[in-house]
């Protein structure tokens, strides 16, 4: 069974189903156990239409309605979210978007957005899980927390996990962070960097590999002894791999500290194999923003208000569009702004016509205006997902969903179908 | 539905027609003999060229690396976007289209059929996924081997049926067509961070040769009865040189082919073909290679030719697109795929002025014109390594017109023209011949019986262009020649117009071709256990998730591969 | 008020909490806590479990507040979620992405306040005025 949790997208879980239920689990990981026990409480089972300030249940039909006619006569609906669905949906969603002239966006564009546009200046020279498994004597987690957030990680992966050519001992872990974090206190090496100054660090790690001296006695709240070390042991490995996360994407700098990561990792494989990958946190985060790639040209932020794919981070990404108030609708799939976003991107989202289609009653629900309940990705319903280095799989079905509840997928489609009937009309 | 494409002149070189006025009548999908004209439809394409649809055996369309130039490259598609508009969504273009404007405009150019060269089995359910989104055209995907721990090993060991067996499991598995090799060795001992240097060098840690993938994959290819020769991307690819390991991979397998039937189709041959020490002295050895192929019937190529202009280069030779990174100091995206291969991409702009792109801009044509069979030497930009296919049109004309190629040469540097041989030749082609290399002769090496011709019981699959050819003297008017192949008068696919005077009009979905792959039952209940026992250790998915269903192909064609040869 | 560097983050317990419901006590008791490190607990002159308050340039709000050794001197850690976000602006920088960690941060003791119910919390903040 693979789990619809992480971007690990671990498939060795077992689940034991009796009747139409899950009643076991067998993982490792605490989140996934969470994921699999707990998916049907706190769940919403009605579509949901706000009247008077209170939700009253509604049709299945009634919603449709009512989100279709919000997206046709919106003249520019946000669609966002996409992330913890399948590969599939996020087509219907793309469909959908461009026959409105909307905007759509996944969580990607408070995420890993800024990676995304350090590729794009630089290109990744990456691999597969497998082949850290298999070759790298050297791991480091920069702005990351697998033991919290990705906690299989080490295991399946990298510095706990056998390779063929690499056994446990063989591996060396390194964490750069501002914290101790749990991930930290496990690692054979912790360089603790100052907040907002990890670009710092890697121009000092860059300049020391192109054999340059530095004055200072130290960088970032490094000492540059240790910074020296840690350069000369990634210059040493005989592959080595640089995972990375929100430390970096999120921190002043943003996607120019990703940039400095890029570059150093490109630097580094003058001497050696480097690699290096970004930790995706959502399931399917990778799987959305492949597959707005290959059917738009751009992997996330995409209009569509002219007719065409238009992308311009900054400008067409939610938060963005959201704190300048230029969408006047939005339909969130598979995601929780109100939970993620800064306060004044929340304010204009809720201020505007809302529909949401979730399975749980999301913070995002709760301030919506129609909400359409909707099935477990790799629980109740299969479709394509994509792990965090983009190799993809099947997610499969266990057990029903509750009567009456649809996967995202035939729900956009039946939204879609009546927005071209709507459109046709006018 | 019935139609008769009336008064066209018919090229169709499988059943040896050559620009002959001729009717075409298509009922129900397929060419027949004729059809009640009081019921047909009838298009009148009067003194216009009508050819099979094309066949593209090599292109770069769809899967984990195309999609990687997609994604870091956003500026290749600024400039070259398309509008929704009736059946067509909207879409970017340029080097790495996205998926509905590479079906498109394929169908525009009048093509029918491409097929996709290299897919990493682990993530061969992504470039199915695009496939799927690709409208019109049929397509397939050629996994890769020639990296493959399994397929290594049990060649080194010389476990032959094994081999097969495994590799008929994986083909029928994940939906793949054929064989694809690159740069054997090669990608395995990049992921250590080296290259091979020789085509007998052994490969780190696992004590094989190039040489040796190569010969066992052919053989094993043959005991499979797959559909197409192993199609192999040679090593020391854009290395001066290079065209020694190419004659020495076109001559290991040279005692291993049956009678006069293809054992090796050699890609891009254009990136192999190279003389000099370095790119200093570069020259062109095309002259040796297509000598080569002249006189040895065992292999195919296709040419790989360059267009001048800005395009991305994307190709499972992980050393050398991080070689061509170190040259232009540019982006550069690396991903191995464990156990298997990996992938480079980089984008280029090839220029008129520089000397290393002018030859290799002549190279691409003088094997088209110098390898006597049009049969053997098909037409190819390995888009977009060499350029987008959009551009084909403009090779067409420089293969017609000399005159064409005169007009390029000359704002060569002169020095680029003295180590080529290109201004030598004043080969024209023909329609027939233009027809035969990339249609009719890449169905046939694609065994796709029913594409590439119009004989009775093929797919209607259609291209008309708009140039009369007893009019028009392509040699002169080779403005025209390219003008009429940007935009096909008609294009029908399995009987149904999907382009009509360069528009889209319908959009089909078209067919995944894959072969379904057997090796004797015995050897594979022996095999399949021990490869499942080796998946944990091997990969980081599990045996059971690797396999793709045939319901996730959009509309499925299964071939099935002849049998088993001995 | 002293100042501090507010970080927001994944935790093990936010991401368990997340999958067992938004609106359930485990998620909401993890994302309404913020940690810091038991020196600064003292400076501030507040124990763990008391509420204070923190403000940014572009909000404020009053959490519980844990003692954690892993975080940096001077620094204060929220996990992700309603709360932490009061605290984020959205300023983007043209980069899509806002500032979620490295925030400037005012920390002071918020003894006979409690933190905010997370319904009323949203209701209050987000309204439902149309």
């Amino acid at each position: 069974m693979i789990c619809p949790s992480c971007g690990n997208l671990c498939d060795d879980n077992e689940v034991y189903v009796e009747g139409n239920k899950i009643v076991k689990v067998r993982t490792e990981c605490a989140i996934s156990s969470s994921k699999f026990l707990n998916y049907n409480k706190e769940r919403n089972t009605k579509p949901l239409v706000r009247m008077g300030g209170q939700f009253k249940p509604t049709t299945l039909d009634d919603a449709i309605e009512q989100v279709a006619r919000m997206l046709v006569e919106a003249e520019y609906p946000l669609l966002y979210g996409w992330s913890e669905t399948s590969c599939e949906a996020v087509k219907k969603g793309i469909e959908l978007a461009e026959e409105v002239g909307g905007v759509i966006d996944n969580t990607a564009t408070v995420c890993h957005g800024p990676s995304i546009l350090g590729v794009q200046d630089f290109g990744e020279p990456t691999c597969s899980l497998g082949e850290v498994r298999a070759r790298a004597d050297l791991i480091i987690y920069w702005g990351c927390n697998p033991s919290s957030a990705h906690t299989r990680h080490m295991k399946r992966y990298a510095s706990l996990s056998k390779g063929r050519f690499r056994l446990p001992e063989q591996k060396k872990v390194v964490v750069v962070d501002v914290r101790k974090t749990p991930t930290a206190r496990n690692a054979n090496i912790f360089v603790q960097v100052k907040p907002n100054q990890d670009y710092e660090l890697m121009a000092a790690l860059k300049m020391l590999l192109g054999n340059e001296e530095i004055e200072e006695q130290e960088v970032a709240g490094v000492p540059v002894e240790q910074i020296e070390e840690l350069a000369e042991l990634m210059r040493s490995c005989e592959f080595g791999v640089l995972f990375f996360g929100l430390g970096l994407t999120m921190s002043e700098g943003k996607e120019r500290n990703i940039d400095g990561a890029l570059t150093l990792v490109r630097e580094l494989n003058k001497w050696t194999k480097f690699a290096i990958m970004p930790m995706r946190g959502h399931y399917n985060v990778t799987g959305a923003n492949k597959v707005l790639t290959w059917q738009t040209g751009y992997p996330y932020a995409v209009d569509f208000s002219r007719g065409y794919p238009r992308y311009e981070p900054g400008d067409t990404s939610a938060v963005d569009v959201l704190s300048r108030g230029y969408n006047d609708a939005t339909l969130v799939v598979a995601s929780d702004p109100v939970a993620t976003f800064p306060k004044d991107a929340v304010k204009h989202l809720c201020s505007k016509h809302l529909a949401v289609i979730d399975p749980h009653i999301s913070l995002t629900a709760f301030m919506a205006d129609v909400v359409i309940p909707s099935s477990f990705i790799g629980i109740e319903e299969g479709g394509t997902a994509y792990r965090m280095d983009g190799v993809p799989l099947i997610m499969k079905k266990v057990v029903e969903p509750p009567e009456g509840i649809l996967p995202d997928v035939q729900i956009l489609d039946l939204i879609l179908k009546r927005v071209r009937e709507l459109k046709k009309g006018r | 539905m019935e139609y008769l494409l009336k008064n066209g002149y018919v090229v169709d070189p499988t059943n040896k027609i050559d620009c002959e006025r001729k009717d075409i009548a298509v009922k129900d999908g397929k060419v027949v003999e004729s059809v009640d004209e009081s019921r047909a439809k009838v298009i009148d394409v009067k003194d216009m060229l009508v050819m099979p649809g094309g066949v593209d055996l090599h292109s770069h369309i769809a899967g984990s690396k195309v999609n990687i130039g997609r994604l870091f490259r956003p500026e290749d598609h600024y400039k070259d976007y398309e509008v929704k508009s009736g059946v067509r969504r909207s879409g970017v273009g340029h080097s790495v289209p996205s998926v509905f404007t590479t079906g498109y405009r394929y169908a525009i150019l009048g093509y029918t059929t491409v097929f996709e060269p290299a897919t990493p089995p682990l993530k061969t359910l992504h470039t199915h996924e695009e496939l799927n989104d690709i409208p019109i055209v049929d397509k397939a995907c050629f996994p890769l081997f020639g990296n493959n721990w399994f397929v290594m090993e049990y060649i080194r060991d010389g476990k032959l049926e094994e081999c097969a067996a495994y590799i008929a499991w994986l083909m029928r598995s994940i939906k793949g067509y054929a064989i694809k090799v690159v740069d054997p060795g090669g990608v395995e001992t990049w992921k250590w961070g080296g290259t091979v240097q020789d085509f007998d060098q052994e490969v780190p840690r696992f004590g094989i040769t190039p040489r040796e993938i190569v010969r066992g994959l052919v053989k094993v290819n043959k005991m499979l009865g797959l559909p197409h020769p192993v199609h192999i991307h040679a090593n020391q690819l854009g290395v001066p040189g290079n065209y020694k390991t190419t004659l020495r991979t076109m001559d290991a397998v040279k005692d291993l082919a049956s009678g006069d039937k293809p054992a090796l189709h050699i890609t891009h041959v254009q990136f192999n073909a190279y003389g000099g020490v370095d790119y200093l002295s570069i020259s062109s050895r095309a002259d040796d290679v297509a000598d080569y192929v002249n006189k040895n019937p065992h292999v195919t190529i296709d040419i790989g030719q360059v267009i001048f202009g800005d395009t991305t280069t994307m190709t499972a030779d992980g050393p050398f697109e991080y070689k061509l990174f170190t040259l232009f100091r540019g982006k550069w995206a690396n991903t191995d795929v464990e156990v298997e291969t990996g992938a480079g991409v980089v984008p280029i702009t090839y220029s008129r002025s520089n000397y290393v792109h002018a030859v290799m801009w002549c190279i691409g044509l003088e094997l088209a014109l110098l390898v006597n069979d049009p049969w053997r030497v098909f037409i190819t930009t390995d888009h977009p390594n060499g350029g987008p296919f959009i551009e084909y049109p403009r090779v067409f004309s420089w293969l017609m017109s000399e005159k064409a190629r005169e007009r390029v040469l000359k704002r060569l540097p002169r020095l680029a023209r003295v180590r080529t041989h290109l201004r030598d030749i004043d080969r024209e082609y023909t329609f027939y011949e233009l027809a035969i290399s990339t249609r009719a002769a890449t169905a046939k090496i694609l065994r796709l019986t029913n594409k590439g011709h119009l004989g009775e019981g093929a797919d209607a699959d259609i291209a008309v262009y708009n140039i009369n050819p007893k009019e028009v003297n392509p040699s002169l008017d080779y403005k025209l020649v390219r003008q009429a192949f940007s935009r096909a008068y008609l294009t029908m696919k399995d009987g149904e117009i999907v382009v009509k005077d360069g528009e889209i009009v319908s959009a089909p979905v078209g067919r995944t071709y894959w072969a379904n792959t057997r090796a004797p039952k015995d050897v594979e209940d022996v095999v399949i256990p021990k490869v499942k026992k080796l998946f944990e250790e091997y990969y980081t998915v599990r045996f059971e998730n690797y396999y793709i269903p045939e319901s996730y192909l959009a509309c499925s064609a299964p071939i099935q591969p002849l049998e088993p040869a001995g | 008020m002293v100042k501090f560097t507010l970080l927001t983050g994944r935790s093990l317990v936010q991401g368990v909490g997340k999958e067992a419901g938004k609106f359930s006590e485990k998620y909401i008791q993890e994302v309404s806590t913020c940690q810091i490190d038991p020196e600064d607990l003292r400076v501030l002159n507040v124990k763990p479990g008391d509420c204070i308050k923190l403000t940014t340039e572009y909000g404020s709000v009053v959490l519980e507040v844990a003692a954690s050794s892993l975080v940096h001197r001077g620094s204060v850690f929220v996990p992700y979620g309603p709360y932490a976000n009061l605290l984020v602006g959205t300023k983007t920088g043209g980069t899509g992405m806002p500032s979620f960690k490295g925030i400037s941060v005012e920390v002071e003791p918020a003894l006979g306040e409690s933190v905010p119910e997370i319904k009323e919390l949203l209701t209050k903040t987000y309204g439902r005025v149309k």
